[in-house]
């Protein structure tokens, strides 16, 4: 086809006529808001200021922004649309994007620490790179029940919740400890715990999956959100006012750290600095975290892929497309949305588990909603179905807002009491409602076939459907 | 004797489907036969995809029995002693009989055999429609994988598996003649398309009786006339036996073997082709009135 391009029009007339309404307004709006300031006088009175600059400049940013925006849209309609970047493009970022990026975690941590020394990476380790692999992980975790089953799923961090409990309960327990100190010896449980409590994590998590599950199979679309939503207050009430149980609003202190394994970290002799003959120094457990919350992450992403091309992630699949078709060719939907759920539930499970071990105490204030909202986000963000995209997401969500707290030469500019990391769901906000507008199916919204005969060709966002819970 | 008389597949006695008030099917009794292609017809609104739902397992009959044999087993013989007990279905070594109305959906398609098509198609648009194919095939697929734990060690036993699941896509690809689309989005095929991709998921799944909910809605005479063709090639080559609904005449009349006339909800008429196409209810029902009689009284009435 020959590639045609027209003369842009520009109806002027109609453009000026809607950045006319626009800062009309925002008169009305700013008028009272911004025209208009409440002072106090030495007397104690209250005095109107009148602002007319600073209002008079809004308006006309409003105004002369509207007009460029109409004066863009209208160019932009003219011109023949332009071709989508190719589907072998999007496949090439899947396959070559993850290992290159693989290859770059690993080596992090000994880059940073060689660019800036242990006291400056500590915190680009365990801020940047433990922080956001622990969302990748969370993320790639509820992809399997939001990008793959279409399960609209608002109540994830309790699964995280369950998994953190899970370990920080049992690896304070004073009788399992005593248990294990005398089958095997003192101080085995203080030094594998969080290897042996890991995998228990996970599966009580994957049971929880399931026990939410079967109540909420037949709800579907909102209704789903709202339970799942439901779901995950519960369980962190249960938490807070259980006290006996979870210690409540105080939390659970003093949870035992990973080993390397069986090895602690500390400065004793039969510590991990000793026995490898080398200094001391905290940076070592640091590294080591991040280490394993990237082989949780890489084993989250591994089985996911592996899952989409068996036959019970192309039911998932299926079941997100079209479930009445499902049902007609003989799939149990209610035993696949299940397994979505306890899989997905279960890798939260493991994110929990280490999210208490790196802390070493936990408490219900890191599981509200919030928390939820931000994984979506990041799935939804990335594109759902999509790995790569979850990374990309959570870089953006998490690093940008602990990029937020770097920014100390701001308040050069807006003063002392300016703190930018207390804008940071502004920031979040906007770019959502960018991302939304410039890319609604998130940023990597193709979608790669499962099996191919010939050639493997990436499917279009607007064919693949979202899901209806 | 007719052959659904002698070897019934299906055996619909006293369906029976209400919606609150209103009743879709009344008192429905009738048989398809093995190897037969068995029409139901009617004017809109006569209660057939209803038919379809509750022998499909979509929706659960108010009142009624459906039974369906594999192999060659008795259904008069077994069927009242079937249907005092609990259970849903009965094996002997000459086959089994199953109880369609005591089935939830998914098993009618997974144990029963029956595989069926919508009226506004229904697949996996964001799929390929290779993998539409491998969806249909999830069962034995699941069972090869050893409910996914084998699959995820990639034993050697499920990737063979696998590939006879693709040569089985291929070969319902070829015939139906996608195969040059196979790695397509099942959403960008042409409408014909994509009613033949629906049929060659649905024979995936190896079915003894498919129902074609409305094969040849929106087709061009020459994709009616390859449809006839595929239809025949199912029945004969695969010993599937097909019930359909259809409004186009011209490929009922020409492929079915037996017609059964629905109006109402009620059965009008029942039998071959040329028995059904010359049955004075059947015409009534189609075109409003039974003889010149009739249409004069009628005209009078409303003042013509």
């Amino acid at each position: 086809m020959s590639e045609m391009r027209a003369t842009p029009v520009v109806n002027w007339t109609a453009i000026f006529k809607d950045a006319l309404i626009a800062a009309l307004i925002a008169v009305g709006l700013f008028a009272l808001l911004i025209g208009l300031k409440t002072d106090q006088t030495l007397n104690n009175q209250m005095v109107l200021v009148p602002r007319p600059g600073l209002f008079g400049t809004i308006v006309a940013l409003v105004f002369f922004g509207r007009l460029f925006l109409g004066y863009l849209n209208a160019v932009r309609s003219s011109e023949v649309k332009k071709k989508k970047p190719s589907s072998a493009l999007m496949i090439k970022v899947e396959k070559y994007g993850l290992p290159v990026l693989i290859g770059f975690l690993v080596v992090y941590p000994l880059v940073v620490l060689g660019t800036v020394g242990p006291q400056g990476a500590l915190k680009w380790i365990d801020n940047f790179g433990v922080q956001i692999l622990i969302y990748i992980m969370l993320g790639w975790g509820l992809n399997i029940v939001v990008g793959l089953a279409g399960l609209l799923d608002l109540g994830y961090v309790a699964f995280y919740a369950v998994g953190a409990y899970s370990y920080a309960l049992f690896a304070t327990s004073e009788p399992i400890k005593e248990f294990m100190a005398q089958l095997i010896g003192e101080g085995f449980w203080q030094a594998w715990a969080f290897w042996i409590c890991l995998p228990v994590a996970g599966i009580l998590a994957a049971f929880w999956g399931v026990l939410l599950g079967f109540p909420v199979l037949r709800l579907r679309g909102d209704y789903l959100a709202i339970v799942t939503l439901a779901f995950g207050e519960i369980i962190r009430l249960v938490l807070i006012n259980w006290v006996e149980f979870s210690n409540g609003y105080a939390g659970i202190s003093s949870i035992p750290r990973p080993s390397f394994f069986g090895v602690p970290f500390n400065a004793t002799e039969n510590g991990f600095a000793a026995k490898f003959g080398i200094e001391f120094s905290p940076i070592h457990r640091t590294i080591f975290l991040f280490y394993v919350i990237l082989a949780l992450a890489l084993l989250t992403a591994a089985v996911s892929m592996r899952l989409r091309r068996l036959p019970v992630g192309r039911a998932w699949e299926a079941l997100r497309e079209d479930e009445i078709a499902c049902r007609s060719l003989g799939i149990n939907t209610v035993n696949t949305k299940l397994t979505a759920f306890a899989i997905g539930a279960m890798f939260g499970g493991f994110a929990g588990a280490f999210f208490a071990a790196r802390q070493g105490f936990i408490s219900p204030e890191s599981f509200v909603f919030l928390e939820s909202a931000q994984i979506l986000a990041i799935v939804v963000l990335g594109g759902m179905g999509s790995l790569v995209g979850v990374v990309i997401a959570s870089v953006l969500l998490v690093g940008g807002v602990e990029i937020l707290r770097e920014l100390d030469f701001l308040k050069m500019y807006f003063g002392d009491n300016f703190d930018p990391a207390q804008y940071r769901m502004l920031i979040f906000g906007i770019c959502m409602v960018l991302m939304m507008l410039w890319k609604p199916r998130g940023l990597i919204s193709t979608r790669e076939p499962s099996v191919f005969l010939k050639e493997k060709k990436a499917v279009s966002s607007d064919l693949v459907k979202e899901g209806h819970g | 004797m007719s052959n659904w008389e002698k070897d019934p597949i299906l055996k619909v006695e006293h369906l029976t489907m209400r919606f609150g008030g209103l009743v879709a099917i009344n008192n429905l009794s009738f048989t398809a036969g093995r190897g037969d292609i068995t029409a139901l017809i009617g004017p809109n609104g006569a209660g057939k995809t209803t038919v379809f739902n509750c022998i499909t397992g979509f929706y659960k009959p108010t009142v009624g029995r459906m039974s369906l044999r594999h192999g060659h087993i008795d259904i008069d013989a077994h069927v009242e002693a079937l249907t005092d007990t609990a259970g849903d279905s009965v094996t002997t070594p000459e086959g089994s009989l199953y109880l369609l109305e005591r089935m939830p959906d998914f098993q009618v398609s997974a144990r029963a055999k029956v595989a069926r098509t919508f009226q506004n198609i229904r697949l996996f648009s964001g799929m390929t429609v290779l993998e539409n194919l491998m969806v249909a095939q999830h069962n034995p697929l699941m069972v090869a994988s050893n409910w996914t734990l084998g699959g995820l060690l990639g034993l050697a036993g499920f990737r063979n598996r696998e590939k006879a699941a693709i040569e089985t896509a291929k070969y319902w690809l070829e015939k139906t003649k996608l195969i040059d689309r196979a790695d397509d989005p099942a959403g960008d095929l042409p409408y014909g398309d994509q009613r033949r991709l629906e049929i060659a998921r649905a024979m995936c799944t190896e079915p003894v009786l498919l129902c074609l909910d409305e094969p040849a809605a929106g087709l061009n005479p020459k994709e009616s006339l390859e449809l006839n063709t595929l239809l025949r090639a199912i029945r004969d080559d695969h010993g599937t036996s097909l019930l359909l609904i259809e409004h186009d005449m011209s490929v009922v009349m020409e492929i079915s073997d037996h017609v059964v006339v629905l109006d109402y909800g009620t059965k009008i008429s029942d039998g071959t082709p040329d028995h059904v196409q010359n049955d004075p209810k059947v015409i009534a029902a189609y075109l409003g009135a039974e003889d010149e009689a009739e249409v004069e009284k009628i005209e009078a009435e409303v003042g013509l």
